[in-house]
Formats: C-alpha cells, sequence, structure tokens
C-alpha cells in the first residue's frame, strides 16, 4: 500500500506541525493567513461529513466525499488568482469553498434540484465533471484561449490518478506540451480509483510522466496545505510566464468511498486507512497553530461552533429544495426551441393535467 | 496467461481453421455444463454463473474490466471470481477503456477467447474506435484471415440515479454495426446462457445486460446451458396484439399484458432477445397473427432499434396490419438524475398500455 511519498516529496509542515524547509520552495505565512487555512480545512471537512449524511439519509442520491483531500484542495486554490479558472472533477468540494460556491449550490447538485448550480464565471471555477478526465481537454483548450489573449493567466485542472489512464488525459499533455499551453495539471492521487490501487494505473511515480511529454513534474504532500501552496504557485508563474505545462502530483489519500455508492471496506484494509489518519490534513495545521500561540483553545472553540452553524445550515437548506417540475427535463436540451422537444413536453404536460391529484412522476413521455 | 494459442489468422472457411488445439474447436460451442435441477438465481448471478461456467469449460476464457477483481464489479457480477480463478483471469484494469477493449482484441486474434466488461454502455465510447473500426471490420479488412471472437459486456440503461452520462440504452446505436452480434438477455436462462454461445461465436458479440434487471430473480431450469443468439422469443402467446421489446423492459411489458389482460386484451409479448441480427421471421410472424404492434425500447425513439422494428413491419407486413405500429421510448433529452424525472422520462406501465389501448382502437 502506498502510504510513503518517497524521497521526492515536497513537505513544508510534516503530519507531527512542524515547518521545514525544501530547497525549492518556500512560503511564508502571517497568522491571520494559517489561521484561515485552518478554518478552510474544517470548514471543507465538515460540509462534506454534512452531505455523506444527508445522503445516507436519502436527501441526496449520490455524494462523492472529499474526506482526506482537503489540503490539496484549499493549498490549490488559495495559490490561483481569483479570476484564475480552475477545472473541478466531481469531488473538489473545497475548492468550490474557498472560491465562495455556498455549499448548499453543491448539494442542489447531487440532490438532482439544479444542473450546473453556479456560475463558472463569477467563480472562476468550473462546472463539475462526471466523465473521468474529460476536463484536462477543456482546460488546455480554454488555456490555449488565454494565451492567445495574451492574458499572464495561468489554468488550473484537477484529475485523478485513475484517471491518468484515460487516453483523454495523455492527450491533453501532449496538446498542452506542444503548446506551450498556461496551465497546471493538477492531480490529487488520492490511491484508489474505485476499487483499483494506484498500482493499477502506474509503475512509476505519476509526477515523473510529465518528463516523457515535455515538461516538468513535481510531488507534492497532498495533505500539507503549505506546500500545496507553494508548488501550485510556482507552477503558476511557470504558465503566466509563457513557459508552458506542469504536472503537480499531490499525494494525499482518499478517507471515503468513492462515492457514497460503494464500500471501501471491500478493497482495502483498515491499517492503510490508519496509517494514513496519522498524515490527517487538519491535525498538522491544528498542532501548528497552537505550538507556535497562532491560535488558542476559545479560537478553535469559534470555529467548531461556525463549522456547526455550516452543517446546520445545509441540512434545512436541503431539506427545503423544491423538486423540479417533470416538464423541467425538456429545459435545456437545445438552446432554442426544438420540435422534437416542444412535442414531448406537450404530451406530457397534457398526460399529467389528466390526473386530478397532480402527480410529480408521470408516466412515459415517448408514446406517440 | 497459459492459455494455448490457436492460429486466428486463417484462409478459407471457418471450418478449414489449421488445427487449433482443443477445447474447443472454433465453431463448436463450449456449452457450460448442465446444472443437476432447476435453481433460483438473480439475473446478476446467473451473468455470474454463466461466466463461470465458461472459464471452467474453457481456459482460454478470461474476464478483464475496471473492478472486476477484489471489488467484484461495479454491479457485483463478478464477485467471487478473483478467488477462484485468480489474477492472470480475473484482470483488473487501469482506467483505460479503449486499452482494455483493444487488448481484448488482439488476445481474441491470439486465440484467446477473453470476456471484456465495460462499466456502462455510456463508457464504452471511449473504445467505440477499437469496437467499430476494428473488432467489427477486421473480418473484411483482412479479407477474412482473421476474426475477432472477443465478448464485451455493458451494463446499459437508466432507472438507478446514475444521470445523463451513465444511463443511456445504445444498443440500438451497436446494433447499427455490421461485423458484430448485439444481444440483450432479458431472462435469468439468457443471462446464463447467451455468453457461452457469444464465446463461441467467431465474431464479435456485445452484450447489454440492464442494470435494472439484475436484483431479478428467476429460474435457471435443470439442464440449462447454452442459448441460439439467432431467435425472438414469444414471452406471453396472444391473439389481440403484439408487444415487441427486449432487455430491461421486458418485465414491464410483460406486466402490461397482464393489466391488458384483466381488460380482456390477449396481448403476445415478444422479446428480441439478439438486436442484430433481428428475427424477421418472428417478428413478421407475430405481427401477421395479432394484426398490431406496439414496440417498446428504452432508446430515444428518433433512429433507433424500434425505429428499425417498426420499419420492418412496415416493409413486410403492411396489408396485416389493422393499425399503425405504435412505439414507447425514453424521452428525447438527455437522461435526468432527479429520481422523478428520470421516471418520467423512461417508457412505463401506463404508457405502454395507453399506447395497445390506442392501437387496439386503430390508432385513433
Amino acid at each position: 500500500m502506498a502510504v510513503d511519498g518517497g524521497p521526492e516529496l515536497v513537505q513544508l509542515l510534516t503530519p507531527e506541525g512542524v515547518l521545514v524547509e525544501h530547497p525549492d520552495f518556500a512560503l511564508a505565512l502571517d497568522d491571520d493567513e494559517w489561521r484561515t487555512r485552518y478554518e478552510h480545512l474544517v470548514m471543507v471537512r465538515r460540509l462534506d461529513a454534512e452531505a455523506t449524511a444527508l445522503q445516507r439519509h436519502g436527501e441526496l442520491g449520490l455524494w462523492a466525499p472529499c474526506q482526506g483531500q482537503e489540503a490539496a484542495q484549499v493549498g490549490a486554490a488559495l495559490a490561483m488568482r481569483p479570476t484564475e479558472r480552475i477545472f473541478p472533477t466531481y469531488r473538489e468540494h473545497g475548492m468550490a469553498y474557498v472560491r465562495g460556491v455556498d455549499p448548499v449550490t453543491l448539494l442542489g447538485l447531487f440532490r438532482g434540484t439544479t444542473l450546473g448550480g453556479w456560475d463558472p464565471a463569477e467563480h472562476g471555477f468550473n462546472l463539475y465533471t462526471i466523465v473521468i478526465g474529460d476536463q484536462t481537454l477543456h482546460a488546455v483548450g480554454y488555456a490555449m484561449g488565454a494565451q492567445r489573449d495574451g492574458a499572464a493567466e495561468g489554468v488550473l485542472v484537477c484529475f485523478g490518478d485513475g484517471a491518468s489512464s484515460q487516453g483523454d488525459v495523455a492527450e491533453a499533455f501532449v496538446y498542452a506540451a506542444v503548446n506551450d499551453a498556461p496551465v497546471v495539471f493538477f492531480c490529487q492521487n488520492n490511491q484508489w480509483a474505485i476499487s483499483e490501487p494506484l498500482e493499477r494505473q502506474t509503475r512509476i511515480p505519476l509526477f515523473k510522466r510529465a518528463a516523457g511529454y515535455g515538461f516538468p513534474g513535481v510531488r507534492v504532500d497532498g495533505n500539507d496545505v503549505l506546500a500545496v501552496q507553494a508548488v501550485v504557485t510556482a507552477a503558476l508563474e511557470r504558465a503566466r510566464a509563457g513557459r508552458g505545462p506542469t504536472l503537480v502530483e499531490a499525494f494525499t489519500y482518499r478517507m471515503g468511498a468513492h462515492t457514497t455508492s460503494d464500500d471501501p471496506t471491500r478493497y482495502r484494509t483498515t491499517a492503510e486507512g490508519e496509517a494514513w489518519r496519522l498524515k490527517d490534513p487538519i491535525e498538522r495545521v491544528r498542532a501548528h497553530i497552537v505550538r507556535s500561540g497562532i491560535a488558542d483553545a476559545a479560537w478553535l472553540g469559534e470555529v467548531e461552533q461556525r463549522a456547526e452553524a455550516l452543517g446546520e445550515h445545509m441540512r434545512s437548506a436541503c431539506r427545503a429544495m423544491p423538486d423540479p417540475a417533470p416538464a423541467s427535463m425538456f429545459e435545456h436540451v437545445y438552446a432554442d426551441a426544438h420540435p422534437v422537444i416542444d412535442r414531448e413536453r406537450q404530451w406530457l404536460v397534457t398526460y399529467l393535467a389528466g390526473f386530478t391529484d397532480a402527480p410529480t412522476a408521470g408516466a412515459g413521455a415517448g408514446v406517440g | 496467461m497459459s492459455a494455448r494459442r490457436s492460429p486466428t489468422a486463417r484462409s478459407g472457411a471457418r471450418a478449414t481453421a489449421v488445427a487449433p488445439p482443443p477445447p474447443p474447436d472454433d465453431a463448436a460451442p463450449t456449452s457450460p455444463e448442465p446444472e443437476a435441477g432447476p435453481r433460483t438465481l438473480t439475473y446478476r448471478e446467473a451473468c455470474r454463473e454463466g461466466i463461470r461456467a465458461a472459464m471452467l469449460a474453457d481456459e482460454r476464457v478470461f474476464l478483464m474490466g475496471e473492478d472486476v477483481g477484489m471489488y467484484g464489479g461495479c454491479f457485483g457480477v463478478s464477485m467471487g471470481l478473483l478467488e477462484q480463478f485468480g489474477p492472470e483471469r480475473i484482470r483488473d484494469t487501469p482506467l483505460s477503456e479503449s486499452a482494455f477493449v483493444g487488448a481484448g482484441i488482439g488476445a481474441a486474434l491470439g486465440g484467446m477467447r477473453p470476456i471484456v466488461e465495460i462499466m456502462t454502455v455510456n463508457f464504452s465510447l471511449l473504445a467505440l474506435d477499437q469496437i467499430m473500426n476494428t473488432a467489427a471490420a477486421l473480418q473484411h479488412m483482412s479479407g477474412g484471415q482473421f476474426h475477432v471472437p472477443l465478448v464485451i459486456r455493458m451494463t446499459t440503461g437508466a432507472g438507478r440515479q446514475l444521470a445523463a452520462q451513465h444511463s443511456h440504452s445504445l444498443e440500438g446505436w451497436y446494433g447499427h454495426i455490421p461485423g458484430i452480434r448485439i444481444v440483450a438477455p432479458a431472462t435469468i436462462p439468457d443471462a446464463y446462457g447467451m455468453l457461452a454461445t457469444a464465446l463461441a461465436d467467431p465474431d464479435p458479440v456485445l452484450v447489454f445486460e440492464h442494470g435494472g434487471l439484475y436484483n431479478a430473480s428467476g429460474e435457471l431450469p435443470a439442464g440449462a446451458g447454452a442459448v441460439d443468439l439467432d431467435t425472438a422469443a414469444v414471452r406471453r402467446p396472444g391473439t389481440d396484439l403484439t408487444l415487441i421489446t427486449y432487455g430491461g423492459t421486458l418485465p414491464m411489458v410483460l406486466e402490461a399484458a397482464e393489466r391488458l389482460a384483466a381488460a380482456g386484451v390477449d396481448a403476445e409479448v415478444l422479446d428480441l432477445r439478439t438486436l442484430r441480427p433481428l428475427d424477421d421471421v418472428a417478428i413478421l410472424g407475430s405481427v401477421r397473427r395479432t394484426h398490431r404492434a406496439v414496440v417498446v425500447d428504452e432508446g430515444w425513439r428518433t433512429g433507433s432499434l424500434s425505429a428499425e422494428v417498426a420499419a420492418r413491419i412496415t416493409e413486410h407486413a403492411f396489408y396485416d396490419l389493422d393499425a399503425p405500429v405504435a412505439r414507447v421510448c425514453s424521452a428525447e433529452v438527455p437522461m435526468p438524475y432527479a429520481r422523478h424525472l428520470e421516471l418520467a422520462a423512461l417508457p412505463t406501465l401506463e404508457g405502454v398500455v395507453a399506447a395497445a389501448e390506442r392501437v387496439l382502437r386503430g390508432g385513433a
């Protein structure tokens, strides 16, 4: 089992909460910045736990937990300028949080009451992508657009260790390399693609693949919020300067299930989970800020209260979301009116109107 | 892998294949061993037992795909097979659909009998080039020198809140492609027995398992084994109209027939079983007896398999019809994620009954 990131792992804050130096990467934070990071991490873990619980209670169809990956997501998002675009998978709830997307909006997506849900331009945060690795190509295209605009702007695209085996990702690497696209390939290697361990995807550390495409690769401790921010910042600066893509492999661990529809106890050991728990991304920040006097017990308690309030907000707001009307499924298939859609919508509306008790679920729309 | 290699580069007809070492001969179905007595199985178990029997019968058979090993498959079909057959024959793959389908083609060319599992039909689109431009075309492009005895299993269909990128019914698309055979088991004996015949087929066979059927249970009769892949099956004989369907909608259509029976209408239910080639004899024979037809297809209506069936009826049995053919299909939208919207988008029992009643009225 992969627990140790190896000698090339960039780390600035150890699992014990001790700051360490690295020859290539450094980042100094003031006290406020440390507290912000800690609070972000706590809030993200709480929103993730709340959403998982809501799914278990039948309030969401599905949830893709991000527990364990909070530092990777928060650190990378904080490295970016607000105007720079993030292309997420479906698990980047931590990045969504940093980018100001209301967690309740995320719930709407997984509850099936909204599609999309937020304005990508407003938040600099693209919509979640379900198709594995798909978004790497979109990010390269977007980055090439920024390049043509002459903008000193970086783009960050998320994917996972499983996606690294997809043809789309390989083609994105090729395309970004030959075009010097200003994109950071941010791979959260959480060790598992549903039941398949990293060994099923690669025989060399993922970051080393970058060399074969002709751009740099770095492996960073994905549970170290400081190191992730430092490494992604350097990669973005490289992109903004017109020097092309970087692959950042954030070495981390998916502490929960792939999604709420699978059971990780079927394919991995509790010993592995325990080993990773010792590398928890939040505990090390807490240890550091307490030991160095940046935070005291009272402030930590306030953060817990804010996290609890977020949980309550999510619970009540989630349950209050109204079901969309049946005919809403015909919206957004085409940009404009369409004869097939119009005919089927009309059929369904007429059919449903025939019920005296106005059901929310109708019979099939396809009779004709 | 330890399997014997049988030459697949051949000249002349299949029967003249140059001394492939046994077992089995290319042309001989690898029938699973008949079981002693009837058993009640779920569809999922029947798929699994079909794989198990095929692997026991022929060491050239192996299974590969995402999560098929330790996890037992994302739909639980291969549960326990890794423990029985080991990682050489139950192979977890990287998340590389094009690679594992392409590798399956290569293994088949090298004399193996691969079963490739693609998690859902939507993911098969990543391997479409391998399926269509290679697997389906190689026999032709090699002048008959190569055949591709590859079986690809995949889950199709909606009803499980998996949204617009994991829920579609694209078997009708695949039915468009010459060079491959498309089957859709809807019953326990077919879920069990189609695989052996598919593996014995010298051409690629795509098996579409409907995700909504995995938990359905039924009886596997004593002596059940390989089944033919050429014919449709009358699942309920009737005289007043023919309800034509396949795969995941068969149980619902049978229920619709019972509801019609309660209203005095005797509906015949025809299960297509094989979507390419379609069993024209069975389709036209039934319609000529009942003079009315409703085609139920979870695919989208436009350009669908249901369109093909309706066109064939119109071409060959037009003067036997007492009413226009009706179709019940899914709404032509990306499959909604919200439960109630998904249900509203899918063919329903009420929709089938309503279509049948309209056809019985002469189509008005």
